[in-house]
């Protein structure tokens, strides 16, 4: 008689893994929304203020020089009244760390986060 | 006596051939740190087939000999965590009773991997690796399922083997 290949117990400890792997991404994902960042926004070195990266809103800087669109827990720069427009062509940011920089217009938006700033390339 | 020790060169030398054949050819699924873990096939034989001492030495043996020919002494660091933890749970669960060799293997292939989560958690000093643990958790049991269900067939075919 051949022994069983799986038994009661495997069973239930294959479900237990399973289980616990699922608690552990359900609880990463609830975490993951309230530990994203902030954009911090400064014009001319002075603070102006600092949004939640969570909350979907369009932002004036600076009377209207440049508007700020958070979306998806990513900050963009949409509108610039300078002439070189590199931070509306600059990409989303919500890495720690990161930041849009306008600086004919001296605005500074950096991000806070506890989201690491993504990697260009790792090495071993 | 003799025979034992010529029995545990072969199983080092078998763990360490397994590991190099991984070596050559990664078990690529596009995550990172995900690895078949061959050479757990011959340590889950020896949990069954040896004495518990041995198994350890078989494991440790395996790992230090493996990171100083196939990569780096930092990797031998994880991997003596991992294949820790993992023998000492498959070893418990073997004792409890209850569990067969595939089940056996499974916890051994999940521990293999918390184990080398935890090191890394202490080397990073940061917690922000944790995000990783489902999918760890995930792959362990597959890995662990696949060299369980290969241990068992073996096991089953090596009646005649006793050390």
């Amino acid at each position: 008689m051949m022994e069983k290949r799986l038994k009661k117990k495997d069973i239930i400890l294959i479900i237990l893994i399973l289980l616990v792997a699922a608690g552990a991404w359900i609880l990463h994902e609830v975490l993951k929304d309230a530990g994203s960042g902030i954009a911090v926004i400064r014009v001319d070195g002075a603070f102006e203020g600092t949004y939640s990266l969570n909350e979907d809103e369009e932002i004036s800087i600076n009377d209207g020089t440049n508007i700020l669109r958070i979306r998806n827990g990513k900050a963009k720069m949409i509108e610039a009244d300078c002439p070189d427009q590199l931070c509306v062509n600059q990409k989303a940011v919500s890495g720690n760390g990161e930041s849009i920089i306008c600086l004919p217009n001296r605005v500074i938006v950096e991000i806070q986060s506890r989201q690491e700033s993504g990697y260009d390339a790792v090495t071993n | 006596m003799r025979a034992r020790v010529a029995y545990f060169g072969v199983f080092t030398a078998l763990a360490l051939i397994f590991s190099y054949v991984e070596s050559l050819i990664p078990f690529q699924i596009g995550i990172p740190g995900v690895k078949l873990g061959l050479a757990n096939l011959i340590i889950v034989i020896a949990l069954y087939k040896m004495s518990l001492r041995e198994a350890y030495l078989l494991s440790v043996t395996r790992v230090v000999l493996s990171g100083f020919l196939f990569s780096n002494l930092f990797s031998i660091l994880y991997s003596l965590a991992g294949a820790l933890a993992s023998l000492t749970v498959m070893a418990v669960l073997k004792r409890t009773g209850g569990f067969s060799v595939t089940g056996v293997s499974i916890a051994g292939g999940v521990m293999h991997n918390v184990g080398q989560l935890i090191v890394a958690m202490f080397v990073v000093q940061t917690f922000s690796v944790s995000y990783y643990i489902p999918v760890l958790l995930a792959a362990g049991l597959v890995t662990g399922l696949v060299i369980g269900v290969a241990a068992d067939s073996m096991l089953r075919r090596l009646t005649g083997l006793e050390l």
